[in-house]
């Protein structure tokens, strides 16, 4: 993909960190039958980050994170997930994957699913039990090891997933909705782990649509709208300040009025919402406020949320499934989600 | 890693689970069962009609090669029912995900899963086939033509039937995959009937037709080799007054299979496997 790409991201070849980069993809496309669920697409995530792949349902997520493990091949365009050409055997060794539909032998214990997958990433027999006891405790699943997976609600069987994709350290993990069957805990302790994940270099591509999540954890973040990635950037990029909340009481229209020198202003009840404002300016807009007999109660730098720059990036019709982060977000003085 | 050592992994894998769902305890007692009835049944044959001559030779073979039909149609449909459930449902469920995410082809998976259920096959037609054998010599005295042998063949016979259902495994849903191996072990079956029949009468058209039915599914190529271990000498049918052409008439009579026939199993079963292979590659996870 080429179009739409917003924030000053590095893409490609020429901007190619030492080292490469983990994934970087090029015009991949993926078409079942005369459904496109791949248009054309473009990312590159750096070694070492968490990158959150964002999209709604069907954006097609699930279908790239398939095909950069080669458990799907593109209709065109290429990639390479660590170094190597997607679906390389040797690459996936080094490679750990929560998939969406997380499954796992019923008729199995937790130790023994992890004992498969050992083998299966052909691990050193001599590190199969250090690994499996490691693998446990990080998923808080020690007490359960020697029952049958059949037993297990499905969040322990997303737990026992994520065991089963950190087996071996991993160089790239890759989770596809991680979080889907967890609760409020599960979800802290994903985002423990995958924090824990970065801070040993690990790179994390993360596939949710959960934007509180993907907020709280990601470095950079791709967006995915109908097949193709129609942004690229950081968190920091992505949710920067702009302007401030002010709530102010006892101000006459006069009083609104001078805030209007300062930069545009909108007001919504004791909300004045000054999006241009410099930070240079606060500090007179708000002595104005004050000699105009106004009361302020609150200054607030106000940010863009994800998920107003989601529902941004979206096309128009393209919004359903988006915005599972819930209204909280939106709406609250500071953030510069939907309008309050 | 060579690629024999991820098929033997599945192969284990699927090894394990047929022991953890008590496949393997299942057939070890059916087997234990029908040993016990077969020494029963063959006794009281025995003591009605001992064999004093052909005619009672001829009447005990007859029962055993029954006895043996019935045992290749439990093989078969234990081939069906292990087989047709084999791929398909672990990829839609999920199972295979997590397993092909890692450095493993789907072609050893798939060779993996046929080599695990092949082995719990071949064990069990040997041993049950031959203790039921066993059973009936020692009850009736009644030495066929070629006992070792027969066992083998029905051995082969589950694993061309097993190939069969895993093939359809790989694209067809597992009810519909295991009916229409079913289907086709019946229609080969017939086939084969209708094959001895132009044999007998001469007739080409129905001796093409059992030709072709055999090249298409060779199952019944291995079980009239199995029949035609279990049956009397010439000798005794025509001590017995029986029309050795006529006999060929009979669905429960066979002889052995040429070399080249039974190179047309092997090659069968590798092409099967093949284009199992390619159909699993091609299908989207």
């Amino acid at each position: 993909m080429t179009a739409g790409v917003v924030g000053g991201t590095t893409r490609g070849a020429a901007g190619e960190p030492e080292g490469g980069f983990a994934v970087e993809t090029r015009e991949l496309r993926k078409e079942f039958g005369r459904i496109v669920a791949l248009d054309g697409l473009t990312m590159t995530v750096r070694r070492g980050e968490v990158f959150g792949l964002l999209g709604p349902n069907g954006a097609g997520k699930t279908t790239a994170v398939k095909l950069l493990l080669g458990l799907s091949r593109p209709t065109a365009g290429h990639g390479r997930v660590m170094g190597a050409p997607l679906g390389d055997l040797a690459a996936r060794r080094r490679i750990g994957y929560l998939p969406e539909l997380f499954r796992y032998q019923g008729w199995m214990t937790a130790r023994e699913v992890l004992g498969l997958h050992c083998e299966l990433a052909r691990l050193p027999r001599s590190e199969w039990e250090r690994e499996i006891r490691a693998a446990l405790e990080l998923v808080g699943l020690v007490d359960r090891a020697d029952d049958r997976t059949e037993t297990f609600s499905k969040g322990m069987q997303q737990r026992l997933g994520l065991a089963v994709a950190l087996l071996g350290r991993p160089d790239l993990v890759l989770l596809d909705e991680p979080t889907s069957a967890l609760d409020p805990v599960g979800r802290q302790d994903v985002r423990g782990i995958i924090g824990s994940l970065r801070d040993r270099g690990t790179t994390v591509v993360l596939n949710s649509h959960l934007l509180t999540e993907v907020e709280r954890v990601c470095d950079r973040v791709g967006i995915v709208d109908r097949g193709r990635v129609v942004a690229e950037m950081s968190m920091a990029e992505l949710t920067r300040e702009r302007g401030v909340s002010v709530r102010v009481t006892g101000l006459d229209d006069g009083g609104r009025e001078v805030a209007a020198r300062f930069a545009p202003a909108r007001v919504d009840g004791e909300w004045l919402f000054m999006d241009d404002i410099t930070d240079a300016d606060v500090p007179g807009l708000v002595g104005e406020l004050v000699a105009r007999g106004g009361s302020i109660h609150a200054v607030v730098p106000t940010r863009d949320t994800l998920e107003g720059r989601f529902m941004s990036l979206l096309a128009p019709d393209g919004r359903s499934g988006a915005g599972e982060s819930g209204a909280a977000e939106s709406g609250t003085p500071g953030t510069r989600g939907q309008e309050p | 890693m060579s690629a024999l050592a991820s098929i033997l992994i599945i192969a284990r894998l699927t090894l394990r689970e047929a022991f953890r769902r008590r496949l393997l305890w299942t057939l070890a007692g059916l087997t234990a069962l029908l040993v016990v009835l077969t020494s029963w049944g063959f006794s009281r044959i025995s003591e009605a009609s001992p064999i004093t001559g052909p005619v009672q030779e001829l009447g005990v073979s007859q029962a055993t090669v029954m006895l043996a039909f019935m045992f290749s149609f439990v093989l078969a449909m234990t081939a069906v029912f292990a087989g047709s459930p084999s791929i398909g449902p672990d990829i839609e469920n999920g199972l295979l995900l997590a397993v092909l995410a890692r450095p493993i082809r789907r072609s050893e998976v798939m060779l993996g899963r046929w080599a695990g259920l092949a082995g719990v096959l071949v064990v069990y037609a040997l041993v049950a086939g031959y203790l039921e054998l066993g059973a009936v010599v020692l009850a009736t005295g009644y030495a066929p033509v070629d006992p070792l042998t027969a066992p083998v063949y029905l051995a082969g016979q589950s694993l061309v039937l097993l190939t069969l259902a895993i093939l359809f495994s790989t694209r067809i849903a597992p009810v519909a995959g295991g009916a229409m191996a079913v289907v086709g072990y019946g229609l080969a079956w017939m086939a084969g009937v209708m094959g001895g029949v132009g044999e007998a009468f001469n007739s080409d058209v129905l001796r093409g037709a059992g030709i072709v039915a055999r090249l298409i599914l060779p199952s019944d190529v291995l079980w009239r080799g199995a029949a035609g271990a279990l049956s009397p000498s010439e000798g005794v049918l025509q001590l017995a007054g029986v029309n050795a052409g006529l006999y060929k008439f009979s669905p429960f009579s066979g002889a052995a299979p040429t070399p080249l026939w039974l190179a047309w199993c092997v090659a069968w079963i590798i092409g099967a496997l093949g284009l199992g292979i390619i159909l699993l590659s091609r299908r989207e996870l």
